[in-house]
């Protein structure tokens, strides 16, 4: 059995040669956690809505316990996606505005996008076409920007139009009544595009793309070990190599369980969004 | 007429003729009492005596209707016998009817053993009203004869159909047979203006029953447009099948609504789809707005009329009755708003354009982005797995 026999040696040779960084802290990862669970039940419990002149629509209505199940589910995890949100943003402006930390909003550990991503997307395009050299990617590449400012746009637009939707009446002793027509196309249209981008391009990105195939435990662990660091961010490698900086973000390597508790939900995760993807394809193509 | 012969024809029993001698019955119950006795062709022609004098036929000796017997040995085969010579009304009506047209059924067929006949409000009687669909049931509820006659098949519908099952199940008299809509004796075909069931006559046909939504049903513009002489106008059996029929509160029934009025409001239910009440509508829950609910059931008035439950001065009171706190700005919500529509929905029409280009182009460029980053990297790890190789 030549492929266990390499797998254990994997094992013994991460655990012992390997050293490992920390990536994420465990703020980021519970954060993570939380958004991945709740956009999770809000993709299957909005989509079945969305696409409910499909069959499996109404069988999943009808497995959950129906229409008043599917609307609970969907704002219970609305609201806590919310809270969610609102700690995260709390979080972000007051370690920029309040503890004046410019690594926030500006530098390479910053979500918000520099003229380096925008370089980054060009020479990574001309190395997908043997053009040129792979670039060096830092804490962020464009792509993970991307990703950020995906959910962080959406959140804000299927949220809000969400909560247009749930107390109508209300909204509607400022707003008109016809902006109901516009929160429920753009809740949904924009709902749909997370869903796609989220279960086809996120996860291929991060997870399934060669080099990280099949999961990348990352976000789970919190850690990667110096070989993926080389390969997946070698300009931040460097920065903090050149910088004497590397040993401060040393960490323990992640333990068995930590590991099988990341692969366990990350397959589940990516199964059902797999599966969601092809029902929602399937329907779209069809016209439901 | 029928008691006029009775008498005449007790009067000559007393009278005691040769004919009059087989009037009397107990001669021809000297044959006709055993049980055993049959014609040539094997057929039974034994008279329970007991039944007979039971029946609505009780006073009537045998030759009263076996006219053509006048002495004994009678012949072997006689005429038939002619139930119109007494009910002429009845047989004028069968004789109009399709049923006439189709030469097949005589009276028997449907009022049973010629000897037994018992009023139409004994239970025992295959006319009684609870008996009547099982007794229509024994031909027209026959796939093969239904097939062969060019009928519709609607017995079984009939049966689990709320006249169905408030006839059947709750025993009710007053619950539609099949004689409640289409006459007993002169039916006729839907396609005979003169029938209860052709399109215009529909509504007094039900409305005979259902007289309050027969009223609030006129009142409305399907109704209106009946009377106008639009025979396109919907009439009860286009939106509540003739024989299927399902009890209002059926959530399945309900939820189809909206595919039972767009058959003909094609554009509104096309627009109604893109709202929420249709998404959750669809998924086959009713805790939503079907046309019904905004536009009523029966008595439908277009939003130019004031009595309308859609007229704008309407609107709050009607979307009130879910949305609890709606006010004039909530209804300007629109229910059929058209996505596609850039002259009347210019907002709603550009932001779809706008979630079009949104989609299609965020997803284009990453699809592609993703198809070109998994060929450049599978071809780069083979290079790097290459190269392990030879170093090693």
């Amino acid at each position: 059995m030549p492929d266990l026999i390499l797998e254990h040696e994997e094992i013994v040779e991460q655990s012992t040669t390997r050293t490992y960084y920390t990536r994420f802290s465990l703020g980021q990862r519970y954060l993570h956690g939380v958004v991945m669970a709740t956009f999770l039940g809000l993709a299957l419990t909005g989509m079945v809505l969305r696409f409910s002149r499909s069959g499996w629509g109404s069988s999943f209505a009808g497995v959950v316990g129906g229409f008043g199940a599917i609307l609970f589910f969907h704002k219970f995890c609305a609201v806590i996606l919310s809270a969610a949100f609102l700690v995260h943003l709390g979080d972000v402006l007051h370690r920029g505005l309040i503890q004046r930390d410019k690594g926030t909003f500006w530098g390479p550990n910053s979500m918000v996008p520099n003229l380096k991503d925008l370089k980054d997307l060009y020479g990574h395009l001309r190395w997908f076409f043997w053009r040129g050299p792979q670039p060096k990617f830092e804490h962020f590449a464009y792509w993970e920007k991307f990703d950020y400012w995906a959910v962080f746009w959406g959140m804000g637009i299927i949220g809000f139009s969400g909560y247009i939707m749930w107390f109508s009446t209300l909204f509607a002793k400022v707003l008109p009544g016809s902006w109901l027509n516009i929160a429920l196309l753009i809740h949904g249209e924009e709902a749909l595009l997370a869903v796609w981008f989220i279960f086809a391009i996120h996860f291929f990105n991060t997870h399934l793309r060669p080099g990280s195939f099949p999961m990348d435990l990352v976000i789970f662990t919190g850690s990667e070990n110096d070989a993926e660091m080389k390969e997946k961010r070698s300009g931040e490698y460097q920065r903090l190599a050149g910088a004497d900086q590397l040993e401060a973000r040393k960490t323990f390597a992640p333990t068995r369980w930590l590991k099988n508790f990341g692969r366990t939900m990350g397959a589940v995760v990516i199964v059902i969004g797999f599966v969601l993807l092809w029902l929602t394809v399937a329907s779209f193509v069809k016209g439901q | 007429m029928l008691h006029v012969a009775a008498a005449l024809l007790l009067a000559l029993g007393t009278a005691g003729g040769a004919a009059a001698g087989a009037s009397k019955g107990v001669d021809c119950l000297s044959c006709h009492a055993d049980q055993s006795l049959t014609d040539q062709a094997g057929h039974s022609v034994y008279v329970d005596q007991a039944k007979h004098k039971a029946s609505v036929h009780g006073s009537l000796s045998c030759t009263d209707c076996h006219s053509d017997i006048s002495d004994y040995p009678h012949p072997e085969k006689l005429s038939q016998v002619a139930c119109e010579t007494c009910h002429s009304s009845e047989a004028g009506d069968v004789d109009a009817s399709m049923h006439k047209k189709a030469a097949s059924p005589s009276c028997l067929a449907c009022h049973n053993s010629p000897h037994e006949i018992v009023p139409v409000s004994d239970p025992r009687s295959p006319v009684y009203q609870l008996n009547v669909p099982r007794t229509c049931g024994t031909c027209h509820g026959n796939q093969d004869f239904a097939k062969q006659h060019g009928l519709a098949n609607v017995y079984q519908g009939y049966m689990d159909s709320i006249h169905g099952f408030a006839l059947n199940k709750s025993g009710l008299l007053v619950a539609a047979s099949c004689v409640s809509c289409h006459g007993s004796h002169k039916i006729l075909s839907h396609k005979d203006p003169q029938s209860r069931t052709y399109r215009t006559n529909i509504p007094n046909t039900c409305g005979s029953c259902h007289a309050g939504t027969k009223a609030e049903y006129f009142a409305g513009i399907h109704g209106r447009k009946l009377n106008a002489g639009d025979t396109k106008a919907p009439v009860c059996i286009d939106c509540h099948t003739a024989h299927q029929i399902s009890r209002a509160e059926n959530v399945a029934w309900q939820a189809k609504t909206p595919a039972t009025c767009g058959s003909c409001h094609k554009k509104q239910l096309s627009t109604y789809s893109d709202s929420f009440h249709a998404q959750v509508s669809a998924l086959g829950y009713v805790e939503v707005a079907r046309c019904g609910n905004c536009h009523r059931n029966h008595e439908i008035l277009p939003a130019s009329d004031p009595k309308s439950s859609v007229a704008p001065a309407n609107l709050v009171a009607t979307c009130s009755r879910c949305h609890a706190g709606a006010n004039a700005s909530f209804v300007s919500y629109r229910p059929h708003a058209d996505t596609r529509d850039m002259k009347s929905f210019p907002a709603l029409y550009f932001s779809a354009r706008f979630m079009n280009l949104l989609l299609g182009g965020v997803l284009s460029f990453f699809g592609l982005h993703t198809i070109l980053w998994f060929i450049r990297s599978v071809v780069h790890q083979a290079g790097n797995h290459a190269s392990v190789d030879t170093n090693a």
